[in-house]
């Protein structure tokens, strides 16, 4: 269900963090949702920093996919309540669509922290 | 509804044209039927029969909409089980499963057997291609065949089509024939007298029903067109969960019901997803189809059989 090669890197993404600045790390400074309501993504374009674990969660009565326009990733059919997680390791822009509703789309940008 | 009640001029004067050459037309409530007349007949069927078509059964589906969607599913066998002539064979127009889980399609094979029909044609649906691709769905309904999935058979006079627009769906994107298919499509029909009835089946509407839904085919309109010079083309979707009759020239279009959940007229609601409505009338808006065939009568017969 959840990616869990990724989950792994960023794990260790948040120890590098904490050895660089010695603080601690929440799990909500490297976490993200985006719901998805009456066949869409709610929040249809998302900035987050690398590292960052986005979590979708599918609230309709319809199943969903999260899929990568780039086969980055791909989500399972999500359920009503299910989600599926992915960890961004690396800067871009990527876009995603549900495979069983092409109108619903949405992009996540990922950006080094400065 | 977007059903037209009559024919446009330029439809209208292809049919009287059409007389000249061996079919007489009528017009019946804005739908164009048919007789055949001397040469043309010897092509026809020779005998009525009928099929019938289920669609959209969503095998696991366990959303509000419909709590027992395996319940229904059985209803809709049980009443093609009682139609009476028995249907020559049953065409599914895809989503057979709603998650493609494993298991689900032989769930959906073993159960239709209890029809009592030898034969059922299958179409993909989206929720049938969409977790893997298309490869388990190939593997198990069109093995052997030429192409990804699409066929074509001919059934008492009757020519029988059956496209697959489900396999590129695209981000942003809508139902799709694409070229491969549409240059089959060309040649599959190249042969054919244009008084052979020609029968089309696939998931997503040919036409535009709704396409802010995506509820359309974005190359449909290429494929009707390889079928414009038929005196009789009937088109058999799903996918929208409701009944919607179209009539263009000599094309009828139909879009049936599901045997698991409604969905909302086009526009009535904010997404198209799985329409609630009181348990007490959910089997009055799922439901199965019979068609029939007769020689001498190029129109079908469209019967919609609710699961009330």
């Amino acid at each position: 269900m959840k990616a869990s090669k990724p989950m792994i890197v960023a794990v260790v993404t948040v120890a590098a963090l904490l050895l660089a600045t010695g603080k601690p790390a929440s799990a909500q400074e490297t976490g993200a949702r985006i719901e998805i309501k009456a066949h869409s993504f709610e929040t249809p374009e998302l900035t987050v920093p690398t590292g960052t674990t986005v979590t979708w969660i599918n609230h309709d009565d319809d199943s969903h996919t999260v899929t990568s326009t780039a086969n980055v990733f791909r989500s399972p059919g999500l359920d009503t309540d299910e989600t599926y997680a992915y960890t961004f390791t690396r800067p871009g822009t990527y876009e995603y669509y549900c495979t069983l509703h092409p109108m619903m789309t949405g992009k996540v940008i990922v950006r080094s922290p400065s | 509804m977007s059903e037209r009640s009559g024919v446009d001029r330029r439809g209208f004067l292809r049919c009287m044209a059409w007389t000249g050459t061996g079919l007489l037309w009528s017009v019946s409530g804005g739908v164009l039927s048919s007789q055949t007349i001397g040469a043309a007949e010897a092509q026809s069927a020779t005998a009525t029969f009928s099929f019938a078509q289920i669609s959209d059964t969503h095998i696991g589906f366990k959303g509000e909409a419909n709590r027992d969607a395996m319940a229904t599913f059985e209803a809709a066998i049980a009443r093609i089980k009682a139609l009476d002539p028995k249907p020559a064979f049953l065409i599914h127009t895809g989503d057979i499963t709603h998650g493609q889980k494993a298991g689900a399609f032989d769930v959906a094979r073993e159960a239709l057997k209890g029809t009592g029909i030898e034969r059922t044609f299958y179409v993909p649906g989206e929720h049938d291609v969409f977790a893997d691709g298309g490869t388990e769905y190939l593997d198990r309904f069109a093995s052997g065949r030429p192409g990804r999935g699409w066929q074509s058979f001919d059934y008492g006079g009757v020519h029988f089509v059956g496209l697959v627009n489900v396999l590129t769906y695209k981000a942003g994107g809508l139902g799709s024939l694409g070229t491969e298919q549409l240059e089959w499509l060309e040649r599959d029909v190249s042969g054919l007298s244009a008084s052979t009835p020609v029968v089309v089946f696939a998931h997503v509407p040919l036409w535009a029903v709704y396409p802010q839904w995506g509820w359309v085919t974005d190359d449909g309109e290429q494929a009707l067109g390889y079928l414009k010079r038929f005196g009789s083309v009937t088109v058999l979707n799903g996918h929208i969960h409701q009944i919607m009759q179209k009539v263009e020239g000599n094309v009828t279009f139909h879009t049936a019901r599901s045997t698991a959940f409604p969905q909302p007229a086009p526009g009535a609601a904010p997404s198209p997803g799985p329409m609630k409505v009181p348990v007490e009338t959910l089997r009055g808006v799922l439901g199965i189809r019979e068609v029939t065939y007769a020689p001498g009568r190029n129109r079908l017969a469209v019967v919609e059989g609710s699961l009330a």
